[in-house]
């Protein structure tokens, strides 16, 4: 079954214009930027939380840590959903006490992946604020949450998927709004 | 990918892929361990049983923690604080819990294939925590995580294991495991504690000890069950310990960079010398703290899937 791509909403440019919008507002709301450290989730929320760590050294050369967060263990579907995810490492290695979180995800839908995020930052510690970046915003949250900051805000169907491309891991920057190729009928 | 089965009894059922699924899935438990806060509520609301009829500090306790740290409840049950002193059967007492609903029974007995007579009427994932000279898979796979820490491949690896291999579990695990892992292994011990039939196995088979020693990789050592031992196995204590016991000049014979493993309890001075079993290569202890990630690993691969009210 092949998803039907229905529209390329972002390209190469677009991603890199709206990083360097995004980390101008983090070093805007951020003075003391020493205290701050991103948290990227799994999987391209670690390459969008580089990028974002890169940016703010370029800007301001402040080196900002950067770690990676895996929600599996912290799901609220565990026990529902069909195949079993798989685990992977959480690898933070520094300690959030007291800091300025940047948690960093590509996608925004429901919200539950950030409740299972901020769960599991809890348990490592207590962070002094925790702030969230999305590249998009596809509405349907299900949960009361919001991002600071947000690439692209992306009106879609449930039915459609939003599919980000980094070039770390897909060989090109690009988001695409697909849907299954079945439902059309 | 997912463990086919719903119960872990031992390592011969397993593919070689699923118990690189559980190694890699340890890997991932291992950190909660050293955290400041070591839970995740990955399997809240789920009761896991501990049963064990036979003498257990480690394994008992290593399930215990990892339950626990899987924000399970665990209920611990040893053959003095249950029924059986009042003459339940084993599957009377097997049924007595299962009505109490819990989602997982760990299991050890002194019976060879226990483990698996509970699958026969139980609704609950099973975990064999050991079943006479059967099995021991969780022993096994902790070990294969340790070794895989530090030598990285398994393909080739010269893997020795001596000892009392006839009534060891730990063992007959050990040896499925590392073969399907593709290791080459020896197995040393006196003809009496290893009879020729283990070449079945298709492993070298070795009597003496600095021979099978020779460009080892991996020592793995087993404690001399002495409360198996209804006969007499070996002339005396001493001459077992002369001949078969791992010293420091043994040591030196085996590979460069070889590590010493032991499943525990130890016997100083008898299976090992007690500065070989202190010194930098031995990694008994890392065992015992890789067990709770194994275990971790195990219990979420069976209990969080979604077919844990299926019966079967």
């Amino acid at each position: 079954m092949d998803d039907k791509i229905k529209a390329k909403v972002m390209d190469n440019n677009k991603i890199r214009r709206s990083l360097h919008r995004m980390t101008t507002e983090i070093i805007e709301r951020n003075r003391n930027l020493k205290n701050l450290a991103i948290v990227g989730i799994r999987t391209r929320g670690i390459y969008i939380g580089k990028r974002i760590a890169q940016l703010i050294k370029e800007f301001e050369r402040v080196e900002v840590p950067v770690g990676v967060m895996d929600i599996t263990l912290y799901r609220d579907d565990i026990g529902e959903i069909e195949s079993q995810p798989e685990v992977q490492k959480t690898e933070i290695e520094f300690s959030i006490n007291k800091k300025d979180v940047l948690l960093v995800d590509d996608v925004l839908f429901t919200g539950r992946t950030i409740r299972a995020a901020m769960d599991s930052l809890f348990d490592l510690g207590r962070p002094q604020t925790i702030q969230l970046l999305v590249l998009i915003d596809r509405g349907h949250r299900e949960l009361p949450l919001r991002a600071d900051y947000v690439g692209k805000f992306l009106p879609t169907s449930r039915r459609e998927t939003v599919q980000v491309r980094l070039k770390e891991i897909d060989d090109t920057d690009e988001v695409l709004i697909t849907e299954p190729a079945d439902l059309k009928k | 990918m997912e463990l086919k089965s719903k119960h872990l009894l031992g390592i011969e059922s397993l593919e070689p892929s699923e118990i690189r699924l559980i190694l890699q899935t340890a890997d991932s438990f291992l950190e909660i361990s050293t955290r400041e806060i070591k839970k995740v509520p990955t399997l809240r609301g789920k009761t896991i049983i501990n049963l064990f009829y036979e003498a257990s500090t480690r394994t008992r306790s290593s399930f215990e923690l990892a339950g626990r740290r899987l924000s399970a409840d665990i209920l611990n049950f040893s053959k003095q604080t249950s029924a059986v002193v009042k003459g339940e059967t084993l599957r009377d007492t097997i049924l007595t819990l299962e009505a109490m609903r819990p989602d997982a029974i760990i299991i050890r007995h002194g019976s060879s294939g226990s483990a698996y007579y509970l699958t026969t009427f139980c609704r609950s994932h099973v975990i064999n925590a050991g079943d006479g000279l059967h099995e021991h898979p969780t022993q096994a796979l902790l070990d294969a995580y340790t070794i895989k820490q530090e030598k990285k491949s398994f393909k080739d690896l010269k893997v020795v294991l001596c000892g009392d291999i006839l009534h060891s579990r730990v063992a007959r695990s050990n040896i499925h495991c590392l073969k399907k892992l593709g290791a080459d292994l020896t197995l040393c011990g006196p003809p009496t504690l290893l009879p020729p039939a283990f070449g079945a196995f298709d492993v070298k088979i070795q009597h003496d000890f600095d021979k099978a020693l020779e460009g080892a990789d991996v020592i793995m050592m087993l404690r001399i069950q002495l409360e198996r031992m209804q006969k007499s196995f070996f002339p005396s204590i001493r001459e077992y310990s002369r001949l078969y016991g791992l010293t420091a000049e043994r040591v030196a014979r085996a590979a460069k960079g070889a590590v010493v493993m032991h499943p525990g309890p130890i016997n100083r001075g008898l299976e090992i010398a007690p500065d070989v079993a202190d010194s930098a290569q031995s990694l008994i202890l890392r065992q015992v703290e890789n067990g709770v990630a194994i275990r971790m690993a195990v219990l979420y691969l069976l209990l969080g899937g979604k077919d844990s009210e299926n019966v079967g």
